[in-house]
């Protein structure tokens, strides 16, 4: 019997490809436009040094630089720090688009079983990408 | 019911942040630490091909045990790393049907909602606990990959009603023996609830979750060692998603410590796969362990104010 691959799954794969690839050149190129400081930092590159070591952790670094947690790096997208979340969030939205590109293959298989936890999969990830899930720290 | 959800966690994207103030006199050059975690990574990532574990269960207790970071920031960037390694092998593992979408969705499902429950604790208990309780994880990871057996082919007499109805089974190429390979899993239901807690594990300690993984796909259901390993990785994916969102929404990703980390971690990945065919596994296995041992009891003492 020959090795047998859906379609779903080759479709998923070819999305996660190109979903990985787009993510590590935005990385690459972002944290160029950091290093090389070709926009301003919101933190000094030379200061950060001493917020990653603080004794209350992220819950003092983030009180010290007054910068806020959650989504708050969209409105900061001219800081060039500031700037690398755009690929990292986009990698880990990568997983959402696949599993919205292989809902339809699923509905089209009557896979309902399948689609269900496509569907509730996304609303997890969603939900924590969201924000609203925030502990606030220690 | 999507869009309420983004705008709500969205909202505080107009919040003002005025710059920070540049009093602090500094130790090293920027570059320094960072340089440091892209060479450290490499290597991890290496180690990791060959040992076939995830690159969060190394990176994490090695970075916080001898590096000068808050381990809030270590997970994350373990998390992110861990993500990255298994955004890079998916598509090759799924093309070439060594994993396995049917039997990685529904364990992607619980062991996902699972780490952010360990995520959001984890960033909730302070820092000696959760060194001391990675230590101890640590140290109990060194255990499994001592004593683990792998079992190449398990025998699978008859599928769970389960996996039946999922229709969880499968044919793959076994290279080394020129064969198709059938296989089908059992006791599904059992390893789902396992997967609750190797979820939260992953989430609260901020490491993929592989080196558990691997043994309730193969051990517990019964999957080939190769079909449970490619999807393992690829299951990390999904369930590390998740976990680095809570991470990355509570501020605790630096793109200093996370971007040098993770490019460290995908080249050494490509050298690990190169390098893998030449080496000896158990030189590599010793070593593994051994770093891993020390790592795990450095963070153990380090949370009960010994170390």
């Amino acid at each position: 019997m020959a090795p047998q691959i859906s379609e779903e799954q080759l479709l998923y794969a070819n999305v996660l490809d190109k979903g990985m690839k787009l993510g590590l050149i935005g990385l690459v190129i972002t944290f160029a436009v950091y290093a090389f400081g070709i926009f301003e930092h919101k933190i000094p590159i030379d200061q950060i040094q001493n917020y990653w070591n603080l004794d209350g952790g992220v819950t003092e670094y983030l009180d010290k630089t007054d910068i806020h947690a959650g989504w708050a790096w969209l409105g900061n997208l001219g800081y060039s720090d500031m700037l690398n979340f755009l690929p990292i969030a986009f990698l880990s939205l990568v997983t959402v688009i696949c599993y919205l590109a292989i809902i339809p293959w699923l509905i089209r298989k009557k896979d309902i079983t399948y689609v269900m936890f496509a569907i509730i999969e996304i609303i997890v990830l969603i939900f924590a990408a969201s924000g609203i899930l925030g502990s606030g720290g220690h | 019911m999507f869009f309420i959800i983004l705008a709500v966690g969205v909202s505080d994207v107009f919040a003002s942040n005025p710059e920070v103030p540049v009093t602090e006199p500094v130790q090293y050059a920027w570059w320094f630490w960072p340089l440091i975690l892209l060479v450290l990574s490499f290597i991890l990532g290496i180690l990791a091909v060959v040992e076939g574990v995830g690159g969060g269960v190394l990176y994490v207790p090695i970075v916080s045990g001898f590096l000068p970071f808050h381990l809030d920031f270590v997970r994350g960037a373990g998390l992110i790393v861990a993500l990255a390694g298994a955004l890079a092998a998916g598509p090759g593992l799924l093309r070439r049907g060594m994993a396995d979408l049917r039997l990685a969705i529904p364990i992607a499902l619980i062991a996902s909602t699972s780490a952010i429950v360990g995520a959001m604790i984890g960033l909730a208990l302070p820092p000696n606990i959760i060194q001391t309780l990675l230590g101890t994880t640590i140290l109990g990871i060194v255990v499994i990959m001592i004593k683990a057996k792998k079992s190449e082919f398990p025998e699978v007499p008859k599928p769970d009603a389960l996996s039946q109805s999922l229709r969880i089974m499968g044919v793959y190429h076994e290279p080394t023996i020129d064969k198709d390979v059938k296989w089908q899993v059992h006791r599904t239901p059992m390893a789902l609830i396992l997967f609750i807690f190797i979820g939260m594990i992953a989430g609260m300690f901020g490491l993929g979750a592989g080196w558990a993984n691997v043994p309730v796909l193969n051990l517990v259901m019964g999957a080939p060692i190769k079909i449970s390993v490619a999807t393992s990785k690829f299951l990390l994916s999904i369930t590390d998603t998740s976990a680095a969102w809570i991470y990355l929404n509570n501020g605790a990703v630096l793109p200093l410590m996370v971007v040098p980390s993770v490019i460290g971690i995908m080249l050494g990945s490509m050298v690990g796969v190169r390098i893998l065919a030449v080496t000896k596994p158990k030189v590599i296995r010793i070593l593994v362990i051994a770093v891993l041992g020390v790592a795990g009891l450095k963070s153990l003492l380090t949370g009960l104010g010994i170390g």
